[in-house]
């Protein structure tokens, strides 16, 4: 969700600014906010823009007059810091202004802003011109309070604010009662009484605050006229495409007329405002980190390393300052065959990357952006000598607390790579910076000089684009092809009479109804429904009609489109009708007993009709598509299911729906399926429809709304996630590395449309990807290697918005740093993804032993080049001591598993599962967490908003730990077991499940009880807690030790022979052989 | 000296191969494997054994590559959705720079070939 338009769209003009209240008057809650109260929610989570926190002041809030301007390209430079995902609407129109606009100058009129007035400002004016804090409400009980900092803005340059918040605060609505119209004016929006104050307001026309760039960059490259030359099936988009984010601007890229005037009086003063830091000598200006000290680390050791120049110099210290005691811990050798407790208490975090301090503190977040290996090696050589693979897990829409949103004229860029600017680039001096990919070095634009956030010229980097790796710009038109499309969603429903016993539809409905008003979008918002059984059968929803007009096409050989205008049509004008058919679908098709299904046909009509526009597909199908284009026939062989020899059929039967996703990719359409079914439905065919149009695959087996309640209700949870969630259209996104690194395999679902650019036709907040790298050139030169992965993509509010994360790591020649750097579990998901990549172009076999493989190179590699100690047993460095066990459970997934009864659907979504979910919730459901329950106590717990938060210590996943006294809770990742042995304490039964005794639990139960005992409280505790860190919700399932549902509970205990052919200690024992 | 069948199929695999050249480099699949698949015909007509059993293994690995193609409904060996992952385009460009040399050799082989034939018969 992102705010409405008037937020960032129409900054203002300067020709309205007359119609700001020159005096806050007008403003409804007037109370000064005051920075003393709301400085401890400051600092809790804007720690590097603390410097500001002391400047703040008391300005007043009043509503943005802009609202409602009608422009949605930003016309002048506007920053807007925003507020994480989610802003309330009604909380978005921003702007500032101060109290005491008498008292002091307003920054800079384009004319007087470079004059020496600007420069002289007494600091006490400079003072009041800080941003100030509104702390967002809280939200309920477990959300962090998030403040809002709102900037003021230097007129005719940049308008730059801050807010954050939380992103539930937006569904509850809170935020605006406490917040009234919290605003700020500043100088940008002075009146006009006032203008005659300050010499040389006048000067500059106003057309200069709309600077031309959009005018002169956009030219020639992406007019919204390109995209109509759009053909063919393949890629039907135009290749300029790749110019959107890959970007071809002219060299020659001239800054817009108003920087070039005002580039003389720059030259005349001789920058008065530059900051001490740059007169301190070269070492301290080349440091783009925060804090200019590099000296005051004391272990920068490789001063011996010639460096050409000193940018380099400064490069390779920020990469160096080690932490050795981590870094010892690390590579401490364990022998597996000894050691027996591996498991942490809690679950595994990130490894840090082996930087400085003030690198680490800007470096991106582990969570959108991971490596394989947080130390990179040099050479391919030593890559390939420590046999662990290089590669990166991204998720990189994830929904953030809190991202700084920028909205500026000129998005500095390398002119050579594209590269956006970010914290690892080095400032040459004042007005040049080296990028960090290329090594080119760069000019920094003139309206780059001036910096928001502190208010002051000749900070470069300072700007919030050099302080954060995680940052989202507002592009300009020169970022689009076309218009931004509005937000389209269409429903293709399966009604046959499959459906109707399933009787998904009923939820659907009501679910839908539900979350109407909380689908991502604007005014602009359209959505159409199409079901079909044998026939495609469209509704017409046009504003007027009394009621919903069914249109039923029957010709399916060829689909064409009854009506053009009328089948999507307006959420906001239509909703009305749209609640009518909503209200009226389950029970049209009750009677039908058509058992066809004209899967294909259906898609073939969903594209042509959302052709023009683009957007979401979401596709219901219970059965396999039987007749009309894309038809499928049965060709799972029941007898082979737990065939120990190879599986067949984990590849497409047709290319018809991967043709048919990459036409929709082509139009900028999303296809979604959910599959709800009982029988064999052919998923590796089907898959393919979201697969290369970059959606979203949910799978239900056996699902019926009666029968099997547990999957009902996880559909209902997905389905609540799924439609109120976050949605960018019409993305792409691309990775740069290091000059030297390069990507070769992509996995996620989307298409590669050149050999860096991933086209996504939707992006969502839970999907992630991983790439896998090799190293071309030696990286010798530097000691830092950065990647970069910019997502430009349509918001649900029409806005184009680039997001950028940029993950630096050092780069290291020894082997053992590379082992010491390992994060173990990243390679685990990447390997998972090579795996599955093996077992469809190969064979499963090939793909296990390949698994198994990698495990016996690791050890050979570590012992013979690392571990000089001539030990018997497996030795492994300490980071890496999970990977066999991991591995080993990798094998026993439904994915991989062989010799087990597993349905061929189920296989291939587990291994649609595995390229598209984010890591944490991979490494959740191949190695699931199991606690012991009943013994929790408070020691370590955290204490999160007057809640408890138990924090019980990880148990290793074989039987032997699953004692019979006991309460153990397993997480899964999309489903918790709570385990009830046989002999459990009757307190904890009584006090957290509500039973007198073991006897008295139910067979079936899903819900914990919310009884008022202290133990009740904190297993809910724990359990919300988990449960919130994950997008879907997981169901709960209360299993007692003789019920049925054993067989399901014990599959997840990896480490024992239950499941698969290997218990832990055969497979360390099969390893050992292995490698003799 | 005359000018025989085995002659004629040697003048016009030149010819093709100089159009296969160019194929290997393009990637035109398809008239390249038929290309190559005729005039492997035309020696084996012509009894040309030894050019025939230099040509074979290139003929099996084209069946092969043909047969062990992605799923598509079209003709075609190049799936849109992976031909853009690094290590199978660079695959695909070696193997064209290694057809571009057996065709480059084979090019020189046959204007000999075809002079022997002339001289001796």
């Amino acid at each position: 969700m992102h705010p409405p338009t008037g937020c960032y769209g129409a900054p203002p003009q300067q020709q309205s600014y007359p119609t700001i209240p020159a005096h806050p008057a007008p403003v409804p809650s007037k109370a000064p906010i005051t920075n003393s109260a709301h400085s401890a929610n400051y600092y809790r989570s804007n720690h590097h823009q603390q410097q500001q926190q002391q400047h703040l002041s008391q300005h007043h809030v009043a509503p943005s007059p802009y609202s409602a301007s009608p422009s949605s390209a930003p016309p002048s430079q506007t920053y807007a810091t925003l507020p994480s995902s989610a802003p309330p609407p009604s909380n978005a129109h921003y702007s500032q202004q101060p109290l005491q606009q008498q008292h002091h100058p307003p920054y800079a009129p384009p004319g007087s802003y470079y004059g020496p007035q600007s420069y002289h400002a007494p600091p006490a004016q400079q003072s009041q011109q800080q941003p100030s804090l509104v702390p967002a409400p809280a939200v309920g009980p477990g959300a962090p309070v998030y403040p809002i900092v709102s900037y003021p803005s230097a007129p005719g340059s940049s308008q730059f604010g801050t807010l954050s918040s939380s992103q539930s605060a937006a569904a509850h609505g809170v935020m605006p009662t406490q917040m009234g119209a919290p605003l700020h004016q500043y100088g940008t929006t002075r009146p006009a009484s006032t203008a005659a104050v300050q010499p040389g307001y006048g000067v500059a026309p106003p057309s200069h605050l709309a600077p031309t760039v959009n005018g002169q960059g956009g030219t020639g490259m992406c007019g919204g006229d390109t995209s109509s030359s759009s053909t063919g099936s393949a890629s039907p988009v135009p290749n300029s495409y790749d110019n959107l984010e890959g970007g071809s601007y002219p060299d020659s890229m001239p800054p817009s007329n108003h920087m070039t005037n005002q580039a003389a009086p720059y030259g005349n003063y001789g920058y008065p405002g530059m900051p001490p830091a740059y007169h301190q000598g070269p070492a301290a200006v080349t440091d783009s980190s925060p804090s200019h000290d590099p000296y005051g680390q004391s272990s920068y050791q490789q001063y011996s390393q010639p460096f050409p120049n000193m940018s380099q110099l400064s490069a390779a210290l920020g990469g160096l300052s080690g932490v050795p005691e981590l870094e010892v811990a690390a590579l401490r050798p364990v022998n597996l065959l000894q050691e027996r407790d591996l498991l942490p208490h809690r679950p595994l975090e990130a490894p840090e990357p082996n930087l400085s301090p003030d690198l680490k503190k800007v470096n991106c977040c582990p969570q959108s952006f991971r490596c394989t290996l947080t130390s990179i090696p040099q050479t391919q050589a030593l890559l390939t000598k420590a046999r662990l693979p290089l590669g990166l897990l991204l998720h990189p829409f994830r929904d953030l607390q809190q991202l700084p949103v920028i909205t500026s004229n000129t998005i500095v860029r390398c002119r050579s790579c594209r590269t956006y600017i970010n914290p690892f680039v080095t400032f040459l001096d004042q007005r040049r910076w080296k990028c960090n990919l290329c090594y080119r070095v760069n000019d920094v634009p003139d309206e780059f000089m001036y910096n928001p956030v502190t208010r002051s010229y000749g900070e470069p980097h300072k700007r919030p684009e050099v302080q954060n790796a995680t940052v989202e710009f507002i592009a300009s038109s020169d970022y689009m092809l076309r218009p931004p499309q509005p937000a389209a969603y269409l429903f293709v429903l399966d009604v046959s009479h499959n459906a109707v016993e399933a009787g998904y539809l009923k939820y659907f409905c009501e679910s839908l109804m539900d979350n109407l008003d909380k689908l991502p979008g604007d005014t602009r918002t359209r959505v159409g429904f199409l079901t079909f059984d044998n026939t495609i059968h469209f509704y017409n929803l046009q504003e007027g009609l009394s009621q919903p007009q069914m249109l039923v096409v029957s010709d399916i050989d060829d689909i064409f489109i009854p009506s053009h205008d009328s089948l999507m049509v307006n959420l906001k004008e239509s909703k009305e009708l749209v609640k009518d058919l909503l209200t009226s679908l389950p029970g049209m098709f009750s009677e039908s007993k058509e058992t066809h299904s004209a899967l294909g046909p259906a898609l073939q009509a969903a594209f042509k009709l959302m052709t023009p526009t683009g957007g979401r597909v979401t596709v219901f199908q219970t059965q396999l598509p039987t007749i009309g284009a894309g038809s499928l026939q049965s060709r799972e062989d029941p007898n082979q299911r737990s065939s120990t020899k190879g599986v067949q059929h984990l590849g497409p039967a047709t290319d018809f729906y991967k043709k048919l996703a990459l036409d929709c990719s082509g139009q900028q359409i999303g296809v979604d399926l959910f599959l709800l079914s009982s029988q064999y439905t052919d998923l590796a065919s089907l898959s393919c429809i979201s697969k290369y149009s970059a959606g979203s695959i949910f799978y239900y087996p056996s699902f019926h709304c009666t029968q099997n309640p547990t999957q009902l209700e996880k559909f209902q949870k997905d389905l609540e996630r799924y439609l109120t969630r976050k949605i960018g259209f019409e993305a792409v996104m691309r990775i740069r590395c290091t000059k030297g690194l390069s990507i070769h395999t992509f996995h996620g679902n989307f298409f590669v449309r050149s050999t860096d650019l991933l086209s996504l036709a939707n992006v969502n907040p839970d999907s992630a990807f991983a790439v896998q790298m090799s190293i071309d050139d030696s990286l010798a030169d530097s000691s830092l290697a950065c990647f970069q992965a910019a997502l430009l993509y349509t918001s649900s509010k029409g806005k184009r918005r680039i997001r950028v994360h940029t993950l630096c790591l050092p780069v290291v020649n020894q082997l053992s740093d590379v082992y010491a750097g390992a994060d173990v579990q990243a390679i685990t998901c990447l390997l998972a993804d090579m795996a599955i990549d093996r077992s469809i172009t190969s064979s499963l076999s090939d793909a296990r032993d390949a698994l198994t493989n990698a495990v016996v190179d690791l050890m050979s590699a570590y012992k013979n080049n690392v571990c000089n100690l001539q030990q018997s047993g497996l030795v492994v460095a300490a980071s890496m001591r999970l990977f066999p066990v991991y591995i080993l459970s990798l094998l026993k997934q439904k994915a991989l598993r062989t010799g087990t009864s597993t349905r061929l659907d189920e296989r291939v979504f587990a291994m649609c599962e595995f390229k598209t979910q984010p890591l944490q919730q991979l490494m959740r459901m191949v190695h699931p967490d199991l606690y012991r329950l009943d013994d929790m106590s408070d020691q370590g717990a955290l204490h999160l908003n007057d809640t408890v938060v138990p924090q019980p210590h990880l148990l290793h996943l074989s039987a032997d730990r699953v004692t019979r006294d006991g309460a153990f809770l397993l997480d899964c990742g999309n489903v918790f077991y709570l385990w009830i042995g046989k002999s459990c304490d009757h307190l904890f039964i009584q006090d957290v499940l509500g039973f007198p005794d073991y006897a008295s639990i139910p067979a079936t139960m899903t819900h914990i009880p919310e009884l008022e005992t202290l133990l009740s409280e904190r297993v809910r505790a724990f359990l919300d807690w988990l449960q919130d860190k994950r997008a879907f919700s997981s169901t709960l399932t209360v299993m007692k030790d003789n019920s049925s549902a054993k067989a399901s509970f014990f599959q997840y205990l990896v480490e024992d022979r239950s499941e698969g052919p290997f218990s832990y200690n055969e497979f360390l024992q099969h390893i050992q052989q292995q490698m003799s | 000296m005359a000018f025989t069948f085995a002659a004629f199929c040697y003048m016009l695999a030149l010819l093709l191969t100089a159009a296969l050249i160019f194929f290997a480099i393009w990637h035109l699949v398809l008239p390249e494997y038929l290309i190559h698949f005729f005039f492997c015909v035309m020696f084996f007509c012509a009894a040309e054994w030894l050019t025939l059993s230099l040509n074979l293994p290139l003929l099996a690995y084209h069946v092969w590559r043909y047969m062990s193609r992605p799923v598509m409904s079209g003709p075609g060996l190049y799936d849109p959705t992976t031909i853009m992952n690094a290590d199978i385009l660079a695959f695909c460009q070696k193997e064209g720079w290694c057809k571009l040399a057996f065709y480059l050799l084979s090019f020189f082989y046959y204007l000999y070939g075809m002079i022997y034939v002339l001289v001796s018969s």
